[in-house]
């Protein structure tokens, strides 16, 4: 038996001088210290990665059984089209694949709503910890592009209708908008050299970026260590070994922690893809059940869920500024709403980080601010009305105004003194 | 750049020349790759004329034909819609057709060559969604209880008039494109020339 150790022990000393997989291991696991008292909300992250991974895999898979072509085929339906019928009918466990993958998509936006969320109730992306917030910026604007690539593939009547939706919002942008919106086509109009080409950026172009923002976003966390639900920094107090008093070593310790989310998450996976894998026409609408119509817009037309609330912010966009037309305005603001997350860290002004220690303004605020995103998320869902759309304008502002408001109100809020250790709670 | 004993400055001018030429070599190499995204030769070739027949399209009926893949609207306007197109604009955002979204022979109240024959593009000017017939007037139109009959774009919900022109306050900012075409005959339209006319 200790000859088969030593066995294995010259193999990793071979290895480590060649490689350096013991102290990866050491830094990046066993001697990362994390703060002792993450709660719930830390489960997200490795949950998002658990489903990039699962994107990954039926992703491949599925790539050998699609064709993206939008000719038709002997029957008069688009071969794409088609191909995914044949994926769901015909392709052993095509069926299961097809839906983890279309799950995956929506449960992907969950987690990284709910991970960026978390970052905002303990101020996550505050100083030293801005460029982690940068990274996982990048991260949710790629995963939007990602989407959205996707969804153009099975070329139903959605796929088409919001590819054109979206490809004409760049035409919006004065001068150059025309030839830009003409270049990303391919075309005149959405069509095959559309279908290519965002087949191209949804299996090679987005994900190889992605996965070296993942990779950025990673190695940012690991320079300057996680914060935690006290926002507190646990390296001020360490032993005498250097080790910070309030931490614990990622593995086991967190890598056990994670697992638990992940056998939950995998249980609520998989009733949605077993038993409503369309879930009510959210995941998968009705209306993707068609194949593309160039001449015919549905009659309810509405972005998947997790693009509702930016959807609500374009169209809550309704008269010209500045002799520009509103349609130009109502981008900007979509535009704008997504990137303005991304400037939290020099907005927020507070002396403290954590949720738990912020004064009732911050909190007023915040609960305003979350309240306008659901709302708008829900109306981007629904048709349009004269009532629906002031309400849309209305919480608009709202979203907006806890963004550009925060360096006043976060500074002016009577906050409580922060911890010197972290709590349990 | 100072050149003292540390720095050897043949050396340095070569780094930077070859830099400076390997950015440029980059740089045109990109413009084949940039390009290669543009519409293709067999794209662009695509997009002939289209012919329609409307002998049998009675008053107050509409036929879609498709052209540069592009749904184009053939409507016959009965004498009631022609009436209220005069009625409505002050509650248009471009009633007289001024910005340049018809040829020159469809710049006038009917925004077509025969009154009661509209050749229109059906796209939405917001973002390229197909308008949904409401030739329904009144309050049954489930638009509002004075609507003359129109259209209503289903995704950001604006509105036009039985000429395609805009409504005020909508995202679309402005009137349906018209498209060039001519009359062969009184019964037959050819959409996408009009070097005749």
């Amino acid at each position: 038996m200790s000859k088969m150790t030593a066995v294995l022990q010259g193999t990793l000393n071979w290895v480590d001088e060649r490689f350096p997989l013991t102290s990866f291991w050491k830094d990046h696991l066993v001697g990362y210290y994390a703060p002792k008292n993450f709660n719930f909300w830390y489960l997200f992250g490795s949950l998002a990665m658990l489903v990039l991974g699962i994107q990954f895999v039926t992703g491949i898979l599925l790539t050998m059984h699609f064709k993206p072509d939008a000719s038709l085929n002997a029957s008069g339906v688009p071969v794409s089209f088609a191909s995914v019928e044949y994926i769901m009918r015909d392709v052993p466990w095509g069926w299961l694949i097809r839906y983890m993958h279309s799950t995956g998509a929506s449960f992907f936006f969950a987690a990284v709503y709910l991970h960026i969320f978390r970052g905002m109730l303990y101020g996550s992306y505050r100083k030293p910890r801005e460029l982690i917030w940068v990274f996982g910026m990048l991260i949710f604007f790629l995963l939007m592009a990602e989407a959205f690539f996707g969804y153009l593939l099975p070329w139903g009547q959605m796929s088409f209708w919001g590819a054109q939706v979206i490809v004409n919002l760049f035409s919006t942008i004065p001068l150059i908008g025309e030839d830009l919106s003409l270049w990303l086509r391919g075309d005149y109009v959405v069509g095959d050299a559309t279908l290519n080409r965002f087949f191209a950026f949804h299996v090679i172009a987005v994900p190889l970026v992605l996965l070296g923002l993942v990779v950025a976003h990673l190695i940012a966390l690991h320079q300057v260590g996680s914060n935690n639900p006290d926002g507190i920094e646990i390296k001020k107090n360490k032993d005498a070994n250097g080790i910070p008093l309030d931490g614990i070593p990622f593995h086991p310790y967190y890598t056990v922690k994670d697992i638990v989310g992940v056998v939950v998450f995998l249980m609520v996976f998989s009733v949605i893809i077993f038993f409503m894998p369309e879930f009510g026409g959210y995941f998968l609408e009705y209306n993707n059940f068609f194949p593309a119509d160039p001449m015919v817009t549905p009659a309810h037309i509405a972005p998947v869920w997790y693009f509702t609330p930016y959807y609500s912010i374009l169209r809550a966009v309704t008269y010209p500024l500045f002799g520009i037309d509103a349609k130009f305005w109502g981008v900007m603001a979509m535009g704008a709403a997504t990137m303005v997350i991304a400037l939290l860290p020099w907005l927020d002004r507070s002396p403290v980080k954590s949720i738990r220690y912020r004064g009732p303004l911050y909190k007023g605020f915040l609960a305003a601010f979350i309240a306008s995103f659901l709302i708008l998320g829900y109306l981007g869902t629904m048709g349009q009305t004269p009532v629906r759309t002031i309400v849309a304008q209305i919480c608009s502002m709202i979203y907006f105004a806890f963004f550009l408001l925060m360096p006043i109100y976060s500074s002016l809020d009577k906050c409580q003194p922060e911890p010197d250790r972290v709590t349990s709670k | 750049m100072s050149c003292d004993d540390k720095v050897d400055c043949g050396r340095r001018r070569l780094l930077v020349a070859t830099a400076a030429a390997g950015g440029v070599a980059g740089v045109a190499v990109a413009v084949p790759f940039v390009t290669s995204m543009l519409p293709s030769e067999r794209a662009k070739a695509a997009g002939a004329p289209v012919e329609v027949d409307i002998s049998t399209l009675g008053p107050g009926q509409m036929t879609t034909v498709e052209w540069r893949g592009k749904p184009v609207w053939v409507i016959n306007r009965t004498k009631e819609q022609l009436e209220s197109l005069k009625k409505i604009g002050d509650k248009l955002a471009d009633p007289k057709s001024e910005k340049n979204m018809q040829p020159e022979y469809a710049k006038n109240e009917t925004r077509s060559i025969k009154p009661e024959i509209l050749v229109a593009v059906g796209l939405c000017t917001h973002l390229g969604c197909s308008p949904t017939e409401k030739f329904k007037t009144g309050a049954e139109s489930g638009i509002e209880a004075d609507w003359p009959g129109g259209f209503f774009c289903p995704c950001h919900g604006s509105t036009f008039d039985l000429a395609g022109r805009v409504y005020k306050g909508k995202p679309a900012p402005d009137n349906l494109e018209i498209p060039p075409h001519m009359y062969l005959g009184d019964a037959r339209i050819v959409i996408g020339e009009d070097k005749k006319a």
